[in-house]
């Protein structure tokens, strides 16, 4: 297009309010955020909810505390559980929603049909959600009775309120275990690169896997977050959240996933037909391979609002109950009911912390492949 | 499309195998799960909404009401009906300035494009993608020194900014597809920059409106935790209503349940008579950046 | 029309009256999470005062949930947001002072006090607990107990087994009741409720003097006898449900009702609850007793109602105060909600049996205040207690839990 000046200044005046509001409503808000978070606003309750509350700076002690601190156990189990939710969550979704796919693909009688059947918890609020499933776990009621409705014995699962957990391990050992997850990441990274040639990245790759393994066997037994140990894991309380986060979600990965074989040419199939592959085979080598890209984008996408979710949670489990809960409730809580809005602060920064590193490298690498367009 | 089913067999015998295997009553029996995982909790739903208090018991709680109880939808409705209120005002005020401000930022991004303006796009962005709960403290400050805070206006103010973004993106994306020809003719005609917009490129717009609509209604409609934050009793949502009618000392289930209802009623409805856009919303937000 | 249609419409005809006849009409606003059950007792205040102040427009604004729990949240984004009501609720005592006297959000009600001669009419216990830095904060309307044990004593009957009086003897009952096939004797619920039997096995262990040493800083979490009693508290647990935080605590007395358990330690909200819901008769149908070990000892807690700096209408609100300290609106609103009157001069001919069994105890009893209804600890002790709660139902360790609720006194401030 050629450069007629006026209309570009026109353009850029049009953009203007917007980019402004949000630098206002998302930098400078998240700046703020950052700032309360170094700050001791609400330590001292005189101060917490005075009109014009004194507060002074103290670094990283909020974040000190939450990972260290002896009080906030409940914001590490809800950093762990937030992270095997996410993992679930995305599996389930993935994993349903492929399926669905798959077999919509297959051209079912009334298609739209299942399709909607399949799509519409999509337009429901979290809250809406919520409620129902609150209901079909309750202890005694809903999915605990199916079996009943079979003639078998009522189930007597504790939905929302088990107090159990698998898969445990001590807070302590966590940079351990990061370090030896991501040295193993690494390590992968390194032979894949060497199989196919690329010297610099299997060198980087490698030595960083090295030197995090010597990190993890010779200084990390050394460390010591908490005095004592303190056990976490994965909360069987989070399963029934789980399940209605997948009811509610499942149908967008499915929507993506039939986006994307719709999108398949049937050429390309019927070529690997004619090369003699089977139908497995075909799946494997033609279909698979074309949606990994939309696995990637459904995975960012549902990592995302997994991290994010709340409302889910305080509609079902409730805001109390700390073995289904989740850190962006517990950031709520902090600030509006126990008037730590620094401490409040610090876990939205982490929230934020946490979405960053999923969402910037995908928004950015969206970016590049479109200006090399 | 897979419209070649009946004849892959006659192609290749191997094919043949695994596809009986999965065939066509396996996939409806497949399907018919599914189905019923999705659709098992709206029985429940309407099952328990109308039944009476004393009729909703545990032990029974599958059954289908001996005697319909439709009085939990009025007691729902003398308790949320103000909400729902709310919420549609809300709802159609945020959105419609949200759609407008989006049009035109999408306008001047796809056709009028300026140095920076992909990282100036992307900044903006990256508004969609993050955790409220990381600018709710100065959020809920900003909004008070505006003198807003416990009105409907703050929260729509909220909603139309965090809005922004992905009616921006939906727009850029929709007029990247208008050639650009038509642009370029409009200009040597003598048009500019307005002139364009209202004759070329907003007549045609009405498919873009309508997906940019139904996803930011639903969207402003489902939010909750804005809701919590920023307003006072008369203007909160139906979002936050229902969780109060759920989550106090309510024994009798139908209540919560009827509300769940008529809250969930306008999404679902635009969702059923509009579900092609919906769907195109929903890829819209997540396929390309 | 919807309440809140309703109410606005009422608001335009006020607005009207105003301008067309020039009368006086004011406005007040109140915050409450009196809500369902409680409505009906809440509105019997407001037909009071607007008996006497007619012109005055009363929004009754309810934010309902748990003990308060959501209220007080929507409370606090109220205040920050410079737009308080004109007078809230608020459990009398630390609750209110550890958050909003000591922020210098709240007026002193001292001089009302005096005008009105509540300085007499309330027990000198209460008023101390309601007091601090020299004045008086809220106006309590009501009183309830939280340390009763309820059980259905045909079912103690059939089952051979009386009402153990203390915590070890209650823990051999459990036992007891076990052996005879009841999987949970006791029966609690969501996590706001095992912190209400945490402080009737923590009072009924460590006494009145002990409980009040807790939270005067003279007794550390961390001495022995406290973690023994937290010991104790593990075994009791033992005894209950284990799908408790899925109840809320009327179906946690449902249980109750039904004889799936035997007992449950519940504020005596609960009477109202068995006698108005489930239609069932004091003694017979429902039975009651204090707590294992808390007999002589009435664990208060009070609904109170303060006047915030700021509010616009401070007329109006303080007639609101002056309703609910009178005798008059202490007996309109408690016989309907089920608890007993803060003052000691009420008319008892107007309550229901186990509320004039309360209102002796009131008189003679030793009063303590509840911790997890927000009398003895401020409100950022109590809100996190609930963390420490749960950590404890998952490892029933006992130093640690002690250890930690000690770390959290220090910083809530009333402990060294």
């Amino acid at each position: 297009m050629k450069g007629l000046t006026k209309d570009r200044l026109w353009a850029i005046a049009v953009l203007t309010p917007s980019i402004l509001l949000l630098a206002i409503f998302v930098y400078g808000f998240i700046g703020r955020t950052v700032y309360v978070s170094f700050t001791d606003w609400g330590n001292d309750p005189a101060q917490a909810l005075a009109l014009n509350p004194i507060i002074k700076w103290v670094g990283l002690a909020n974040y000190q505390e939450l990972f260290t601190g002896f009080l906030q156990g409940r914001f590490r189990q809800e950093m762990i559980s937030t992270i095997f939710f996410t993992v679930f969550f995305i599996l389930g979704c993935l994993g349903l929603g492929l399926g669905l796919a798959l077999a919509l693909d297959r051209n079912p009688k009334g298609e739209a049909l299942w399709r909607t059947i399949f799509l519409f918890p999509m337009s429901l609020s979290f809250i809406v959600t919520g409620t129902i499933w609150r209901w079909m776990l309750q202890p005694q009621g809903g999915v605990n009775q199916l079996p009943a409705a079979f003639g078998g014995k009522p189930s007597t699962f504790g939905w929302l309120s088990s107090t159990d957990s698998v898969l445990k391990f001590d807070w302590n050992l966590l940079p351990i275990i990061t370090a030896v997850v991501v040295a193993i990441v690494m390590g992968v990274i390194a032979y894949r690169a060497f199989a196919s040639g690329q010297r610099t990245r299997t060198i980087v790759a490698a030595a960083s896997a090295a030197v995090l393994l010597l990190w993890a066997v010779f200084v990390a037994p050394n460390l010591k977050m908490l005095p004592a140990p303190e056990v976490h894991g994965f909360n069987l309380a989070l399963v029934g959240i789980v399940i209605a986060a997948v009811w509610q979600m499942s149908g967008y990965t499915m929507a993506l996933y039939l986006a994307g074989l719709r999108g398949i040419p049937e050429e390309l199939r019927e070529a690997a037909r004619v090369d003699g592959a089977n139908e497995i085979d075909m799946y494997r080598r033609v279909v698979f391979p074309l949606l990994a890209p939309i696995t990637l984008s459904a995975m960012i996408i549902l990592g995302h609002i997994s991290l994010k979710i709340f409302d889910l949670v305080y509609a079902m489990a409730g805001p109390d109950n700390t073995f289904a809960s989740v850190p962006a409730l517990n950031m709520y809580l902090t600030s509006f009911r126990q008037n730590q809005f620094a401490l409040g602060a610090a876990i939205g920064t982490i929230l934020l912390i946490l979405v960053a590193f999923i969402i910037v490298p995908y928004l950015s690498s969206q970016f590049r492949t479109e200006e090399s367009h | 499309m897979t419209t070649t089913i009946p004849t892959a067999a006659t192609a290749k015998p191997p094919a043949t195998a695994p596809r009986k295997s999965i065939g066509r009553p396996g996939l409806y029996i497949v399907l018919v799960i599914a189905a019923l995982f999705f659709l098992l909790p709206i029985y429940l739903l309407f099952a328990t909404a109308l039944k009476s208090p004393d009729a909703i018991n545990l032990a029974t709680t599958w059954r289908w009401p001996a005697a319909l109880n439709w009085a939990s939808f009025s007691d729902a409705w003398a308790k949320i009906g103000g909400n729902l209120g709310n919420s549609l005002f809300l709802a159609v005020v945020a959105t419609v300035l949200a759609a407008m401000m989006g049009s035109l930022n999408g306008y001047a991004l796809a056709k009028w494009k300026f140095r920076g303006a992909n990282t100036v796009f992307a900044l903006m962005l990256f508004g969609m993608f993050i955790p409220y709960q990381a600018v709710l403290i100065p959020l809920f400050q900003f909004i008070k020194a505006l003198g807003l805070y416990g009105t409907i206006w703050g929260l729509i103010l909220a909603h139309v900014v965090y809005g922004l973004p992905i009616t921006t993106l939906i727009f850029r994306n929709f007029y990247a597809d208008v050639p650009d020809a038509l642009v370029e003719a409009a200009t040597i005609d003598g048009a500019g920059f307005w002139q364009i917009y209202r004759r070329v490129i907003f007549p045609i717009s009405i498919p873009g409106f309508v997906v940019v609509i139904i996803w930011e209604f639903t969207q402003v409609w489902n939010e909750f935790l804005f809701a919590a934050t920023l307003t006072n009793t008369s203007a909160q949502p139906v979002t936050y209503a229902l969780s109060q009618l759920a989550g106090g000392q309510a024994v009798s289930w139908n209540l919560p349940m009827a509300g769940a209802i008529l809250a969930a009623l306008p999404t679902l409805l635009v969702y059923i008579l509009l579900g092609r856009y919906f769907v195109r919303g929903l890829l819209a937000g997540s396929v390309k950046g | 029309m919807s309440k809140v249609q309703f109410k606005k419409a009422l608001l335009v005809a006020a607005a009207l009256a105003v301008t067309t006849s020039a009368a006086a009409a004011g406005k007040l606003e109140i915050f409450s999470w009196w809500s369902g059950d409680e409505g009906p007792a809440l509105e019997a205040l407001v037909k009071l005062y607007k008996q006497k102040y007619s012109s005055v427009v009363v929004d009754n604004a309810t934010v309902s949930g748990g003990a308060g729990t959501n209220a007080k949240a929507v409370l606090k984004t109220r205040m920050l947001g410079g737009t308080p009501p004109d007078s809230f609720q608020a459990h009398a005592g630390q609750e209110l002072i550890g958050t909003w006297v000591v922020a210098n959000r709240m007026e002193d009600l001292s001089a009302l006090f005096k005008s009105e001669g509540w300085d007499k009419a309330f027990p000198k216990d209460l008023t101390a607990l309601i007091s601090s830095k020299g004045g008086i904060w809220s106006v309590p309307v009501n009183v309830h107990r939280s340390n009763v044990m309820w059980y259905n004593p045909a079912k103690l009957k059939a089952w051979g087994v009386t009402v153990p009086k203390t915590w070890p003897e209650f823990i051999t009952t459990c036992a007891t009741l076990k052996s005879k096939g009841v999987a949970a004797p006791l029966v609690m619920g969501e996590n706001w409720t095992q912190q209400h039997l945490w402080e009737s096995v923590m009072i009924g262990t460590l006494g009145a003097q002990g409980w009040q040493n807790l939270f005067s800083g003279k007794l550390k979490f961390t001495d022995p006898r406290v973690v023994g009693a937290f010991t104790t508290f593990g075994k009791v647990m033992d005894c209950a449900n284990k799908d408790a935080s899925g109840l809320s605590w009327q179906q946690a007395s449902d249980r109750i009702v039904d004889g799936t358990s035997a007992f449950n330690i519940m504020g005596d909200w609960a009477a109202g609850y068995f006698t108005t819901t489930k239609k069932l008769a004091p003694g017979t149908g429902f039975g009651w007793a204090t707590s294992p070990g808390t007999s002589k000892v009435f664990v208060m807690l009070a609904d109170s109602f303060g006047l915030p700096k700021g509010a616009k209408n401070r007329t109006e609100a303080t007639n609101w105060l002056k309703v609910l300290g009178s005798k008059a609106g202490q007996d309109a609103f408690n016989p309907l909600k089920g608890s007993i009157a803060a003052r000691i001069d009420s008319d008892l001919s107007k309550y229901n049996t186990y509320s004039r069994s309360a209102a002796t105890d009131w008189k003679t009893n030793k009063i303590v205040g509840s911790m997890v209804h927000g009398a003895v600890a401020p409100e950022s002790f109590t809100s996190a207690f609930g963390a420490i709660i749960d950590q404890f139902a998952a490892t029933k360790n006992s130093a640690g839990a002690a250890a930690a609720a000690q770390q959290l006194a220090v910083k809530s401030g009333f402990s060294k």
